[in-house]
């Protein structure tokens, strides 16, 4: 027995205690705990129990920061870190009894929350099934308590346990604690390092770690596979206990699989994963301790929602209502002319597909993942996953490979709906999802895709089974991605009371009636034709690439169900725009119906609707905006948004009925720290509170945590104000505000009047230097010419332009093309290009952000 | 107030005395040579080298205030006769004023003291680091400010002002030699002069130093960076410049490492050829035009409650206006 060497990084000499009292065979032991005190903390404890191969150290953070009025422990079990070596081999069952000796020697009689990673989660479970009465609170990270069904069991832990690899990997070496500590992103310095090793210098320090990994019960009939059921079983016990299980997904050993498991195991548990971390979570991650902090101290304020849900018209109800109609439904643009379906077709293959999932196996809750282009099989797979109770999960493909991948894995669902094409790729992303293919596929093609069924298939089931009872209003209907331009995409939970009242919200403000026929060249805009009850067709273009939309295309969509409202894009709608000479007369004639026309996704120049609107003589234009998380929050008309003007940033106009926005003034370190007010000219995160806000981010509890923390609103992540007039003006991203010494600076307002000068396709106002005492750099795009210091005439242009802000623009820089997101074609990843504009003027290499 | 300035020859120094002259305090001067400042103002002055003990004595006499900015600058010259005049003399006027009652001791420096050789983009006034500052001139600065600062006690307040890059009308220095240097075409940028520095008007820095004078009990033992808080490109300061002078532009771009291993030859060939002069490209030239080199000013405003009060725009007109009546 010997205490933690002094100097190791990040650990106080003062935390260490040495604790004696009996093992679970009674005989008297030493542990080595780490103790934040003071004893009889009144709010309780945080008893942190780490895995292997690891030790307290694990969570130095947390015993340096204990959330007020908490105390925080972390143990060495007995063999590891620091705690006597006993020269026994210690199994699951007898390490819970040793862990129950540990805390009746400690006397934590008062409030517990068990914090747990790797192995010590099941070790912590079994403490915490015993002790449910004084339970305040489980946090578990990157740990199992049960293989996945069906899952292969972890590669690397199946190949350190072959008997040569084992004793070499684990016992003689340290390169099993080396080798999970490579897998943490990012490396951890060497003093880190050093840390973890500290324990295990030497063979006989390290017999543990053997012997930890040959406990893990990988197959039936293993002496602790008993034991694990059990705790799994017991889990039942912690239903009312509040959960929350943060998660590194890189973890090649526990994947998300483990967590999936645990998630239906607790349905009730809060959840996060930190996109991008590995196994040793507590380390990668390097908020880890505040968050847990932050969840500890919460449970003081937690409150069962409960929302006043008024009964509203399923989502699927506009179509029941015309299940006897047979005029056109949907009607899909081919290159053989328009192919239609029903209102009555869609209603029964609705029913169809709800009947025929329930029928395959899909259960109430069950995530479906949706890879289909707009259409008539889109909509009856998403009202047939809603009929059916199951939440879809819709990735459009406007989030590229790599964002769906990620956005796939974070969502975790069990099935997936794909034409071939989407089910080629999931195949490569490593989910444990079943097929279900949209379209007719060869048995060989099949196998290859791994399809389960067909979703013919499901509908001829579904046609000879019960429907299944409808969901609740509160139950949870869609999983929706934010679009990836500042960071990961966000997976958005949506209940259906909640898409309901989006789909209210449109309805009233556009004053959209059965008589009314859409066509929508914007992703998710086409899905809620059905939803409305009128009809729609997509015109003939990809989607993912907004800039296809010809206008020719577009008019044919509206010639073929005469449609009165138009939905675009303003990348769409500029090439509609560029290519309207070509638009034969007879759509020509159709187009004059078009009563509306709305551009949404970015902000839209009003020369551009002026310029679309003389193909559409009866339209009107409005541009509501709004985000993935709460959509529509506000709109203006062309007229208005010509008489906005400019100023600073885009005017978005005023909040639609039955939404309140609000601002949340920035200070001087361009932190929204200010209440949220509704004044006017104050710049600070609008804020908005609406009954059609999404639920929460899923599986992201702090972000979410940070979004509403202001109770019932959603703090969207932009910066604007309001004019005087009342309307709102948005100024660009939170995370790309400028901060500079004279306080925060908001990019938009600088960019449009640098894109007002006539060689300047688009600009970007980025920061250079650190926060506080950051320099404005503008990044124009030029289109042609190559990237670096903009020629003195340009520089000394935009330095006019911007010069009635007072803002000093410290260089200029030009770029061939700005990075941007693929499903607007228009978010500049400001970011990027701040860090490639800090490149440039340090003096470093030019290339190209 | 009673002040001494060492160094009143410079364009700073001259600039400074006027400015203490102009609000009433009394100044004197210590510098080898006799400045037309003084004699202009009607100064006392006390001609000689930092060195000698006993003219130092003499000069720090009944004096409240001392801001020292007499040294050895440039590139040309021994370690040795760095260290001598930045150092030693340092030391000398130190142990003086120190005995003398003396209860100010601003010393002049340079961000260079803290400069290893990275970008400097937004960095505050970090310690002086006398073993990696690069070239003979500002390890030998790095050294005195590092004692200056040590200094520092009860009755006896130092502080250290670091102003970047001083520019201004009839400035010979950094100016000078650019007008110079373009006008026989000679003038060249390194790395595209893409890199982000600051500058300081030659009026701002000179405040600086009165502020420093002044709010010393607030920052004493402290050093404080200065400059204009407006860095900007290489091409586009050495452009205006060049422009305000009216004599052409850069004619040519080298990239970085080029420069630099020209400097490190235009160095030895200097050596050997024992020219005094500045040779026309040096690797410390190389690496200050090469680099990013600009500040966070947020300490130095809020401790000496002092601003920038000539922005870069007025500046360069001054400067065009100076160059208008002396071409």
């Amino acid at each position: 027995m010997s205490l933690p060497p002094s100097g190791l990084h990040g650990l106080d000499p003062a935390w260490s205690r040495e604790i004696t009292g009996p093992d679970s065979a009674g005989t008297i032991r030493t542990w080595h705990v780490l103790d934040s005190g003071p004893e009889g903390a009144p709010k309780g404890t945080l008893l942190c129990v780490h895995g292997n191969p690891s030790w307290s150290y694990l969570w130095r953070r947390l015993v340096a920061a204990p959330p007020a009025g908490w105390r925080v422990i972390a143990i060495d079990h007995l063999d590891m870190g620091f705690s006597e070596r006993t020269g026994t081999v210690r199994r699951l069952a007898p390490r819970v009894d040793d862990l129950d000796s540990l805390t009746q020697a400690l006397k934590l009689t008062g409030p517990v929350v068990t914090v747990a990673h790797d192995w010590g989660g099941p070790i912590s479970l079994g403490w915490a099934e015993r002790h449910v009465d004084q339970l305040a609170g489980v946090v578990l990270s990157n740990t199992g308590v049960h293989q996945p069904e069906g899952s292969p069991a972890p590669t690397v832990i199946r190949a350190a346990r072959t008997p040569a690899m084992l004793n070499a990997v684990t016992k003689r070496t340290r390169n099993f604690i080396r080798g999970g500590l490579l897998f943490s992103r990012p490396l951890p310095s060497r003093e880190i390092r050093t840390g973890y090793y500290a324990p295990y210098g030497r063979t006989d320090r390290r017999a543990a770690i053997e012997e930890f990994v040959q406990d893990i019960p990988l197959e039936p009939g293993h002496p602790s596979a008993a034991a694990l059921d059990e705790i799994a079983a017991g889990l039942d016990k912690l239903a009312d206990v509040p959960v929350l299980l943060l998660w590194g997904p890189r973890d090649p050993v526990f994947s998300d699989l483990y967590l999936r498991d645990l998630i239906d195991r607790m349905p009730h548990a809060d959840v996060h994963r930190y996109e991008g971390s590995s196994h040793f979570v507590p380390e990668d991650a390097p908020t880890f301790a505040a968050d847990v902090a932050q969840w500890v101290q919460d449970l003081d304020r937690r409150e069962e929602a409960t929302h006043p849900a008024p009964a509203g018209t399923p989502l699927w109800g506009a179509l029941e209502r015309r299940r006897r109609d047979k005029t056109p439904a949907v009607t899909e643009m081919t290159v053989n002319g328009p192919t239609v379906t029903t209102f009555t077709q869609m209603n029964t293959r609705v029913e169809d597909v709800a009947a025929g999932l329930a029928a395959f196996g899909v259960q109430a809750g069950d995530r479906i993942a949706l890879l289909v282009p707009p259409g008539v099989d889109l909509t009856a797979a998403l009202y047939g996953i809603w009929r059916r109770g199951a939440i879809a999960v819709v990735v459009d493909a406007g989030l590229g490979l790599r964002g769906m991948r990620t956005a796939l894995r974070s969502a975790g669902p069990q099935y997936v709906i794909a034409i071939p094409k989407g089910l080629a790729a999931v195949r490569t992303m490593g989910l444990t999802a079943k097929h279900i293919c949209v379209g007719d596929l060869p048995d060989t093609a099949r196998r290859v895709l791994g399809v389960s069924t067909t979703l013919v298939e499901i509908e001829a089931l579904g046609s000879d089974s019960p429907l299944p009872e409808p969901p609740a209003d509160d139950a949870q209907a869609a999983i929706a991605f934010t679009s990836g331009a500042t960071g990961p995409a966000k997976g958005v939970l949506y209940l259906h009371r909640q898409l309901q009242a989006q789909r209210d919200a449109l309805a009233d403000l556009y004053a959209i009636t059965d008589d009314d026929r859409l066509v929508a060249a914007f992703g998710v805009f086409a899905l809620f034709g059905a939803a409305l009850g009128i009809s729609s067709a997509v015109p003939d273009m990809d989607l993912t690439a907004p800039a296809t939309l010809t206008a020719t295309a577009l008019a044919e969509a509206v010639d073929a169900v005469d449609a009165t409202l138009v939905f675009g894009s303003p990348a769409a709608l500029a090439n509609v725009a560029e290519t309207r000479s070509q638009v034969p007369i007879r759509c020509q004639e159709a187009l004059a119906g078009v009563r509306l026309l709305l551009s949404t996704g970015a902000p839209v120049p009003p020369e551009l609707l002026r310029e679309v609107l003389q193909m559409m003589p009866s339209a009107q234009a409005h541009a509501p905006y709004g985000m993935t998380e709460v959509l529509p929050v506000a709109d203006i008309d062309l007229p208005e948004l010509e008489r906005a003007g400019s100023g600073n940033g885009v005017c978005v106009g005023r909040p639609v009925p039955g939404v309140t926005v609000a601002i949340s003034a920035l200070d001087a370190d361009g932190n929204p720290t200010g209440p949220i007010v509704e004044e006017r000219s104050v710049t600070g995160e609008v804020c908005v509170r609406a009954a059609h806000t999404k639920q929460r981010y899923d599986r992201l509890w702090v972000t979410e945590r940070a979004a509403s923390r202001d109770r019932g609103w959603h703090r969207t992540g932009d910066v604007g104000h309001f004019d005087d007039e009342g309307r709102l003006w948005i100024e660009g991203r939170l995370v790309h505000v400028i901060v500079t010494a004279d306080g925060p600076v908001t990019p938009v307002g600088l960019e449009r009047l640098t894109e007002a000068i006539p060689a300047v396709r688009r600009a970007a106002a980025v920061g250079v230097g650190p926060r506080g005492a950051q320099q404005v750099v503008m990044v124009v795009e030029l289109g042609a010419s190559g990237n670096g210091l903009a020629p003195a005439p340009l520089r000394d242009a935009v330095r006019l332009a911007v010069k009635a802000t007072g803002i000093e623009i410290a260089a200029v820089l030009t770029v061939a093309s700005l990075p941007v997101d693929i499903r607007h074609n228009s978010k500049i990843d400001r970011v990027r290009v701040g860090q490639w504009a800090q490149r440039v003027l340090d003096g470093g290499r030019v290339g190209a952000p | 107030m009673r002040v001494l300035l060492t160094g009143a020859s410079s364009l700073l120094g001259s600039q400074v005395v006027r400015q203490l002259t102009a609000r009433g305090d009394h100044v004197s001067t210590l510098q080898r040579r006799p400045t037309d400042v003084a004699a202009e103002l009607g100064l006392t002055e006390h001609l000689g080298d930092i060195n000698d003990a006993a003219l130092v004595a003499e000069a720090v006499e009944g004096v409240d205030s001392v801001i020292h900015l007499a040294a050895r600058v440039g590139v040309v010259g021994s370690r040795e006769q760095f260290f001598q005049t930045n150092v030693v003399g340092t030391r000398t006027l130190l142990a003086a004023a120190r005995a003398a009652g003396v209860s100010r001791f601003v010393f002049v420096s340079s961000p260079s003291v803290a400069h290893t050789g990275e970008a400097l983009a937004g960095n505050g006034a970090e310690p002086a680091y006398p073993r990696h500052a690069k070239g003979q001139y500002s390890r030998s600065k790095a050294l005195a400010e590092v004692e200056v600062l040590a200094a520092d006690a009860p009755g006896f307040a130092t502080i250290a002002v670091r102003p970047h890059l001083v520019w201004g009308p009839g400035d010979t220095q950094l100016v000078g030699r650019i007008v110079d240097r373009a006008k026989t075409g000679r003038l060249g940028l390194v790395s595209g002069g893409r890199a982000l520095i600051d500058t300081t008007y030659i009026d701002n820095a000179a405040d600086a130093l009165v502020a420093a004078v002044d709010h010393i009990d607030a920052g004493h033992g402290r050093a404080f960076i200065v400059s204009n808080g407006q860095p900007r490109t290489v091409e586009e300061m050495i452009e205006r410049i060049c422009a305000a002078a009216g004599v052409p532009g850069p004619s040519l771009t080298v990239p970085q490492p080029v420069a630099w291993a020209g400097g490190a030859v235009a160095e030895a060939a200097w050596r050997l050829a024992r020219r005094t002069d500045d040779p026309p490209m040096t690797r410390f030239l190389a690496g200050q035009l090469g680099t990013a080199h600009w500040f966070d000013l947020r300490e130095t405003e809020r401790v000496l409650q002092w601003r920038p009060r000539v922005d870069l725009d007025e500046g360069f007109e001054r400067l065009s206006s100076y160059y208008a009546t002396h071409p």
